[in-house]
């Protein structure tokens, strides 16, 4: 602690010998971790450059050369004249709608698995997690069917039906640890006092799991957001389309206008590099605690 | 207490719907799933059972074992390259200032939807206006390869957007992993004369061992099931050089209306993660589990 410069060295140093080569050392490991993070940002930054360019920009200018003068009718031209706005707002109420009841029916048998007693619970919670291992597209064709015969094909509730049950799993398990860790003396003092398990459960124990509850709505807006084969298999109609499939067909349509294809891109990633600036920390936690979903 | 905990109207309230939900959404499709496979079926009149015949054709379709086998290739190169994912998360966890934003940074590409980031990629590689081959002419390779068009350089290409939509979330579970071991048994292993090659290897692999057996199942059981980004990018193309089960499954049924076909596809998917999964944890089980303290 007497010496301001040693210990910034010996942080440096890594176990290596001199001073000099650890500085040397930790430079390189810098340079390292820099080049990752511009490879992982650099194909967004040209989508951004080329989503401001008109097609002479794109193809006669250098790839990286700045939009001089920012073609944002790009924008407007795809969000009216591409359904662009239409998918839009689908992908918005068929993700809140998802995420919400999700939320909600996970909290439901969360609480019921973690704080009530009854035979078969370890049972119900196995089927939860053993259905995190099932991949979707085993289950494409009986579900393509069934909402066939339910006349909920092209319907946007066959879409909320598979996002809740598909995000169940993965929304109970980051409540799981939550659940356990809440003291015993919640129920005690709230049976003691005369209180139903339902009002226990919506006045007391929901509201002290506020946190990851936005934590688990976060994950599952990520995913609703960005379904792909549900909404290509299920939907047809242009008027239930979300974005995903939605800038699909867009592009496949206009294969030949990179600014439109670009602005339809930035559009629909828009609103998740939004949340991230705003919600980081939720999403890391978010997805660290999930990461059993791949 | 106990009375009011264990109200049976109550449980079933609570349980019933998510339980409801995923049995009707998940499990019976499952089994129906290996019941059309017994069938044949255009997924619009009724299923005419006829057998073990779809089996006995996949097991004889060239196109179904060459999309497994790119199933498999791409499970392997998601498997190599936890290692690099690791060396990152180690190069993360040694003491960086910043440490948090680059391992936010690298998670980016992880948040957006396959089909953003498939359309994305499809622009890099276009064969003239795209960003990799112009980067590669101004640097005096004429004539670069028009890379998802030549069957032999397709699965590579493809890889590559997956390596780097993955990077940030494998390195965000290994640098937690990482940053879980006790500083004390580093500070140890120093005085003991340790540098930082042999601590990483001798030290903070072995304790993170659980963790990295987890991500393998992941990667491995992850890439069997890919789609989205190969659907919109190839379409399995060209000629079926980048066709994966997924896909194959997804043309049989949705193109060629070959439901029973397509639901045979489909089940021997299923039956390959749940191998695969248990194949995994039965080589990297270990008999004695490290304690961190």
């Amino acid at each position: 602690m007497t010496s301001g410069i040693a210990s910034p060295m010996r942080k440096g140093a890594e176990g290596s010998g001199s001073g000099m080569a650890g500085k040397i050392g930790y430079a390189l490991l810098y340079i390292v971790l820099i080049a990752v993070a511009v490879l992982q940002l650099f194909p967004l930054v040209w989508l951004l450059f080329f989503s401001l360019k008109n097609n002479q920009e794109v193809f006669d200018l250098p790839p990286l050369s700045l939009p001089m003068n920012p073609r944002w009718e790009n924008y407007g031209k795809v969000w009216s004249a591409g359904n662009i706005d239409v998918y839009f707002v689908n992908s918005v109420w068929i993700t809140i709608a998802a995420t919400a009841l999700t939320v909600i029916i996970a909290s439901l048998v969360t609480f019921a698995i973690t704080r009530m007693k009854w035979k078969g619970s370890s049972f119900v919670l196995g089927l939860f997690m053993v259905a995190m291992m099932i991949p979707v597209h085993s289950t494409l064709i009986p579900l393509f069917s069934m909402f066939n015969k339910a006349n909920l094909i092209d319907n946007p509730i066959s879409l909320i039906l598979t996002y809740v049950a598909f995000n169940m799993p993965i929304t109970i398990m980051i409540l799981l640890g939550f659940y356990y860790a809440l003291p015993k003396e919640v129920e005690e003092a709230s049976v003691i006092d005369g209180c139903s398990v339902n009002r226990m459960f919506f006045r007391i124990v929901l509201p002290m799991t506020s946190s990851v509850l936005a934590t688990t709505a976060i994950i599952n807006i990520i995913y609703n957001w960005n379904e792909f084969i549900f909404v290509n298999t299920f939907i047809s109609s242009d008027e239930f389309k979300t974005l995903t499939v939605g800038v699909q067909n867009f592009i496949g349509q206009y294969t030949t206008d990179w600014g439109a294809i670009g602005a339809t891109l930035m559009i629909s990633i828009l609103p998740i590099l939004l949340a991230f600036l705003f919600l980081s920390d939720r999403i890391v936690e978010g997805i660290a605690a999930g990461s059993v979903k791949g | 207490m106990n009375k009011v905990m264990s109200n049976k109207k109550i449980i079933a309230l609570y349980v019933l719907p998510a339980l409801l939900l995923i049995l009707a959404v998940v499990y019976i499709p499952i089994i129906l799933t290996g019941y059309y496979g017994l069938t044949k079926w255009n997924g619009i009149g009724s299923p005419d059972y006829i057998g073990f015949d779809n089996y006995a054709a996949l097991l004889k379709d060239t196109a179904f074992w060459n999309s497994a086998w790119h199933s498999l290739l791409l499970a392997l190169f998601s498997g190599l390259s936890l290692i690099l994912y690791l060396a990152i998360a180690m190069v993360l966890a040694s003491k960086i200032k910043g440490a948090n934003l680059f391992r936010k940074i690298y998670l980016i590409p992880m948040l957006l939807s396959s089909v953003a980031i498939a359309q994305l990629w499809l622009r890099i590689y276009h064969p003239t206006n795209g960003i990799l081959n112009s980067l590669l002419e101004s640097i005096g390779f004429d004539n670069p390869p028009a890379w998802l068009a030549e069957p032999k350089l397709v699965l590579f290409a493809l890889f590559i957007p997956i390596l780097w939509q993955y990077a940030g979330f494998y390195i965000l579970i290994y640098y937690a992993a990482l940053k879980n071991i006790p500083a004390s048994l580093e500070e140890a292993a120093k005085i003991d004369g340790a540098n930082a090659l042999q601590i990483a290897w001798k030290i903070k692999l072995p304790l993170a061992m659980e963790v990295i057996k987890v991500t393998i199942v992941l990667a491995v059981v992850g890439s069997l099931k890919y789609f989205d980004l190969i659907y919109v990018m190839t379409n399995g193309g060209p000629n079926g050089a980048s066709e994966v089960m997924a896909s194959y499954m997804y043309s049989e049924a949705f193109k060629s209306y070959d439901f029973g076909y397509g639901s045979a596809v489909g089940f021997f998917l299923l039956v390959f993660c749940l191998v695969a999964t248990w194949l995994i944890r039965k080589l990297t089980a270990t008999k004695d589990t490290i304690q961190y303290s």
